[in-house]
């Protein structure tokens, strides 16, 4: 067998065509997922030029770029993206690290799984934006209680994500690491932390995803910079390019900093499926 | 020299899934478990590698007492049960990780080489077939150079011309390192094939019901007039063995294998 085997399978052949072939198809998806929007904008673009339609409420794209260009050569753009990526950024690390941390004593201990797990359970299903009254009294209107908003939002998901992954690792391929021997920070080293991996990094996109959407109610309780309050401002004196602008930030930044933690971490997983076609 | 030692296991659930079971396995030897489902065979093998313990009695190697899994006993489950996050070497040196560099790198390059896989060293075990990766599990269980090497019913999930190809690899390995096998498999053929020694086992509870003594020179003719009267030899002690419990269990007569 080993001879029909070893002709048989020369693993590197097939996965190149595939990649080829899978390259061009995603060159093609990209141009069909922006055709809509694209056809839209020009659209608009064009019925407000030549007076088909008003504009005022919906501007069109060339004043969208404008407002963009505007706030963004005067540096307020970024003094926004930067306050807004503050915020992000602490509230999603005290999340990560407290949802990592209960995550894994839960996931580690049937005793204190059976004491937490039910009341996290039970403040999971609040509507986390019914925090906010309580964070401003306790911690008043600046930074802290955004902060605190925004790592609630991030917590849930990552706490479900690595109680969940520990709950479920093989247990058969644990016993190969009893098998030959493993003390117990080698198993969570060499089998258990790889085993995890996976759905922690997926739990990490949730948690910032959420991270986004809390950022905003958090500046919606009041802020003088950030892109949530160009958001209220923009409502307040009614310039929707503004609020058009600021949204676009959002789409941006949030997609660009899912990409990034996604891109961390392919170097770790390239031996599953998933990732290996991506490469 | 393996010894098992009138044994007992009973779950805490209450099943009495071994009861007095003695055995002695000598070095070097292949001693294949047959039995059907649910006899035992899976316990005793665990108690051997350590992962569980018995309730009453004891197994040594060697003198000594196994209570935990031992350095020189390897185990192969019947999957391959592979880290997919390790390619096929660095699963291989899996078990080795302590040893010296050279030494463990040595050890595995043999190893591959044996098992014939040296050209997927750096393939993830996703890209392996069933066959490729249960040879694999084998090198990694070998890697140690273990004394004594359990398997699991290793072969039941292949298919037939994959199965037999693997036997040949098994017993390339055994005549090249010489390891005490202790194989559990529910396939006559691949007992009558391996074995120097038939354990038949009996289920509920489960115990040794027959040993047959195979005096096969090797390399034996799988289609050949001795390994098949072997074949038949085993099955009717397997058919024996099943008759006296029917007959002496009046409490479920129907179940069967
Ligand atoms: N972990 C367990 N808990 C309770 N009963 C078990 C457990 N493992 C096996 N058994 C029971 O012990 C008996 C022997 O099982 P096993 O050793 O797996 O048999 P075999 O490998 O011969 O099919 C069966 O009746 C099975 O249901
Ligand atoms: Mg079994």
């Amino acid at each position: 067998m080993s001879a029909i085997e070893r002709t048989g399978a020369a693993p590197q052949v097939a996965p190149v065509a595939v990649s080829r072939k899978k390259k061009r198809r995603n060159g093609t998806h990209i141009l069909l997922g922006i055709a809509l929007p694209v056809a839209l904008a020009i659209g608009w673009e064009l019925a407000v030029r030549y007076g088909l339609a008003q504009g005022r409420l919906m501007p069109p794209p060339s004043r969208l770029f404008r407002t963009l260009y505007e706030l963004a050569i005067t540096g307020e753009l970024f003094r926004h993206i930067g306050a807004t990526l503050a915020r992000v950024a602490a509230g999603f690390f005290f999340g990560v690290v407290a949802g990592t941390l209960v995550g894994a004593i839960a996931g580690a201990s049937r005793l204190t799984r059976e004491i937490i797990d039910p009341s996290l359970q039970g403040l999971r299903a609040v509507p986390s934006i019914a925090w906010v009254p309580l964070f401003i009294l306790w911690l008043g209107i600046f930074e802290e209680s955004k902060i605190a908003l925004i790592a609630v939002g991030c917590f849930f998901p990552v706490y479900l994500g690595v109680l969940g992954a520990i709950q479920s690792v093989d247990r058969k391929i644990v016993e190969v690491g009893r098998i030959f021997r493993l003390s117990p920070p080698a198993l969570v080293r060499r089998i258990l932390l790889p085993a995890i991996l996976p759905a922690y990094v997926l739990s990490l996109r949730q948690g910032l995803g959420l991270g986004w959407m809390f950022v905003v109610a958090a500046e919606f309780m009041g802020a003088s910079e950030g892109l949530g309050y160009l958001l209220v401002d923009g409502q307040q004196l009614g310039k929707p390019d503004q609020i058009l602008a600021a949204i676009l930030t959002f789409a941006v930044l949030g997609k660009i900093t899912d990409g990034i933690l996604a891109a961390s971490i392919v170097p770790f997983l390239t031996w599953q499926d998933a990732f290996a076609q991506k490469r | 020299m393996l010894l098992v030692e009138s044994t007992d296991k009973i779950y805490p659930n209450g099943t009495r899934a071994l009861e007095r079971v003695s055995m002695e396995v000598h070095e070097g030897e292949i001693v294949a478990l047959v039995g059907g489902s649910g006899c035992g065979k899976s316990t005793l093998l665990r108690l051997a590698a350590g992962l569980d313990q018995p309730t009453r009695g004891r197994i040594q190697l060697d003198g000594e007492t196994i209570t935990a899994p031992h350095p020189l006993v390897g185990m192969i489950f019947q999957e391959p049960r592979l880290l997919p996050w390790l390619t096929v070497v660095q699963n291989v040196g899996f078990g080795i990780a302590g040893r010296p560099k050279v030494e463990r790198e040595r050890l595995v390059a043999e190893t591959l080489e044996r098992v014939g896989l040296k050209d997927y060293a750096h393939c993830w075990p996703r890209e392996l077939s069933g066959g490729q990766a249960q040879r694999v599990a084998i090198a990694r269980a070998l890697a140690p150079r273990p004394k004594v090497l359990l398997l699991d019913e290793p072969f039941s999930a292949l298919d037939a011309f994959t199965r037999a190809s693997l036997h040949e690899h098994l017993i390339d390995l055994w005549t090249a390192f010489r390891p005490t096998l202790v194989l559990v498999t529910h396939d006559v053929e691949e007992a009558a094939f391996l074995a120097d020694r038939v354990l038949v086992m009996q289920p509920r509870p489960g115990r040794i019901a027959a040993s047959i003594d195979v005096q096969l020179a090797r390399p034996r003719d799988r289609y050949g007039n001795e390994v098949e009267a072997l074949k038949r030899r085993i099955l009717s002690a397997l058919d024996m063995s099943l008759r006296v419990r029917s007959m002496g269990e009046e409490l479920a007569p129907a179940a069967a294998i």
